[in-house]
């Protein structure tokens, strides 16, 4: 039987190795002494005792997979910045909000010094002069903890000026938001850290490595992808490779919520533990409740293709579940028992996006809109056949071409490999339809049952006739 | 009072300073006038405006795109409840339902009384602790419909205070970077060089 810590809500520990949630289990985990009494700052001196460059190429080595959604090694998305242009800014997305998702703001509640630690490491590798770190604006107790933990760290030596009596010169500046998804895209990010509507920019030109914050070279890292370093400093490349697989190492933090017995958010071994594991296993979230069957699964978070029975057996790494139709994303895993509503729950996801749109490119501004409004009807009963081929022709306008989804037994369905194409700039558009492909390939015969057929109308000489 | 008060231009001016392009404290500040006014009013934006370097209509702009900040008075405690799929999945509509016919009012709406005002909000990152909901920024989770009439009997009764700051207010700890610990800031165009401990050398 595994414990929960009361004071980090919602996590879950287990006899698992802890890369990431080593403190959680302390009730003034966000302290710098505590922080400190455990190991604090140690992968700090570790990595200010070589030189720059051999700290990025060990996060090079390690495979430190980012940890926001797409699964870029973070070591190779330092190296993208061009020679020789000064200066260099890391931006830091705390601006947690894909659906489903929910470990960076545990990250940032409990140990704020981890993060914060890990942006310094982040910093000095790459060469990175000033560090933005910005967070979801309705992530109050966050903020607040991560405003103290910065505090705590600039009196006692550890960001600012010379650190730890060194050359190495950093501040680190905390950011809030005030409310919008899409700002969790990176470039979207820096617009709002720029003072702006937060609207992605095209890419390219405006690739953040080569052309960021201020048109500077900008790494944009995600909160969990820096709360490794630390830990990866102190034990060094061979302890964390030996954690998960090759091609994804150390652990990654999963929120698994929706009809499980006992939704939780977990730090798992990368790339082994399976979705059944995971959904039944006992030491995670021990089946499905009141013994009820698996309906569906969203495998990465709001914006990932669903998955039912027929994928639990693959492992958390990317490309497999990437040829699987769908992708990891953000570590977030909803689960649908057999009483859920499949139009209804798509539905949620659907307004979600369509909600969330930023308005800059019309298929997502428009197409999202329509397919919410058009989902809306058809689950209120008043949709047609016709409207479900709207849904589809809307979605293509969004994504042309094959859509990405799993393979079904049942169904007679091979899967479509991630990702889809798209004509929009960022993700939010094709992610409006996301859920209403999967729901109506996965389960076209809940959208029939509630919707009216509509015959044609012949029109005869003497009146109409149906 | 709409502009911002003295002690707040104070804070605003320490804020922009952390930035190497002022216009990058722009949502920061526009936070500082919420906090003081409940919500953004026209004198704030322009006063912020001023204090950035930029026309008030590029404050509107920026404001108007946050689902955050309010442009007219809402209530002392905004209940934002979440209706994306894990709290939908738990019963997040239920407690919507609830939530209207308790308070009277529909989503979107404010009681006469200003003391609440409830919104249906998007996912909020407490998925596994469904259905949640945040007061102010506030969470509170896994709640039922008894829990939530718990909870407006003690807003209401203002026994929460000490937790639930007036709307405005979201963090409660803010910043300060000691002068003597700061690097400060050097506007990007006039950094050349590389910074001083990439010299192949180690820095302890």
């Amino acid at each position: 039987m595994t414990s929960s810590y009361l004071h980090a809500p919602g996590f879950i520990a287990g006899d698992r190795p802890k890369i990431v949630t080593s403190r959680f289990e302390y009730a003034d985990s966000y302290k710098i002494d505590r922080f400190i009494a455990t190991g604090g700052y140690q992968g700090l001196r570790s990595a200010l005792s070589r030189p720059a460059q051999t700290v990025h190429d060990d996060v090079k080595s390690a495979t430190v997979l980012g940890r926001g959604g797409a699964g870029f090694p973070a070591g190779v998305k330092w190296g993208l910045t061009p020679q020789e242009v000064w200066p260099r800014y890391l931006v830091v997305n705390g601006d947690e909000s894909e659906p489903g998702t929910y470990k960076d703001r545990l990250l940032m509640e409990r140990d704020p010094h981890q993060l914060i630690e890990g942006c310094l490491i982040a910093c000095y590798a790459a060469g990175l002069s000033q560090c933005f770190l910005y967070i979801r604006g309705e992530m109050a107790v966050a903020q607040e903890r991560v405003a103290e933990a910065l505090n705590e760290a600039y009196e006692a030596g550890y960001v600012g000026k010379n650190i730890l009596g060194t050359n190495f010169s950093v501040d680190i500046v905390l950011h809030w938001g005030a409310g919008a998804y899409v700002v969790g895209e990176e470039t979207a990010l820096i617009e709002s850290l720029e003072g702006n509507r937060g609207m992605p920019r095209l890419k390219p030109p405006f690739f953040p490595a080569a052309n960021g914050l201020y048109g500077q070279p900008t790494i944009v890292n995600n909160v969990e992808t820096l709360a490794n370093l630390p830990w990866l400093m102190t034990n060094g490349v061979d302890a964390y490779t030996a954690i998960g697989t090759k091609t994804s190492p150390g652990t990654r933090m999963v929120a698994v919520s929706g009809h499980v017995v006992r939704p939780g958010v977990y730090e798992i071994v990368n790339g082994t533990t399976t979705f059944r594991d995971l959904i039944y296993g006992e030491e995670f979230c021990g089946g499905i409740r009141n013994g009820h069957a698996l309906k569906a699964f969203v495998p990465g978070g709001g914006s990932a293709p669903w998955f039912t029975s027929d994928q639990l057996d693959l492992p958390f790494e990317g490309s497999q579940v990437g040829a699987a139709g769908s992708m990891l994303g953000s570590g977030a895993i909803m689960v649908m028992d057999e009483t859920t509503d499949i139009p209804a729950a798509a539905l949620t996801l659907t307004r979600f996006y369509a909600h969330e749109s930023c308005g800059k490119c019309t298929p997502c501004r428009e197409g999202g809109t329509w397919l919410e409004r058009i989902l809306s009807r058809v689950v209120d009963g008043k949709g047609t056949d016709a409207d479900l081929a709207q849904l589809i022709e809307v979605g293509e306008s969004i994504c042309p071409g094959d859509f990405p989804h799993a393979s079904n037994e049942a169904l007679g369905l091979t899967a479509v490999p991630f990702p889809y194409k798209m004509t929009t700039i960022c993700f939010v558009g094709p992610s409006a339809y996301v859920p209403v492909h999967s729901a109506l390939t996965l389960f076209r015969s809940e959208f029939d049952a509630r919707i009216t057929k509509r015959t044609m109308i012949k029109v005869t000489a003497v009146g109409v006739s149906s | 009072m709409s502009r911002l008060t003295d002690a707040h231009v104070a804070l605003a001016n320490e804020i922009i300073g952390r930035y190497p392009r002022p216009k990058s404290a722009l949502v920061p500040l526009l936070h500082l006038a919420q906090e003081q006014d409940g919500y953004i009013t026209r004198d704030a934006m322009v006063h912020i405006g001023e204090l950035v370097g930029v026309t008030s209509a590029e404050v509107y702009g920026t404001a108007t795109f946050y689902e955050m900040f309010k442009f007219e008075p809402v209530g002392k405690y905004v209940v934002n409840i979440c209706g994306t799929m894990s709290c939908a999945l738990m019963g997040s509509e239920e407690l919507m339902h609830h939530a209207e016919q308790r308070l009277g009012i529909k989503a979107g709406g404010t009681t006469p009384d200003g003391m609440f005002t409830l919104e249906h909000a998007e996912c909020q990152a407490a998925c596994t602790e469904a259905p949640c909901l945040q007061v102010n920024y506030r969470y509170r989770y896994r709640l039922t419909p008894a829990d939530l009439d718990e909870l407006i009997d003690d807003l209401s009764a203002e026994r929460l205070t000490h937790e639930i700051p007036p709307h405005g207010t979201v963090a409660k700890v803010r910043q300060h970077i000691p002068s003597h610990r700061g690097v400060g800031v050097v506007a990007p165009e006039l950094v050349t060089e590389s910074p001083a401990w990439l010299n192949g050398k180690a820095a302890l």
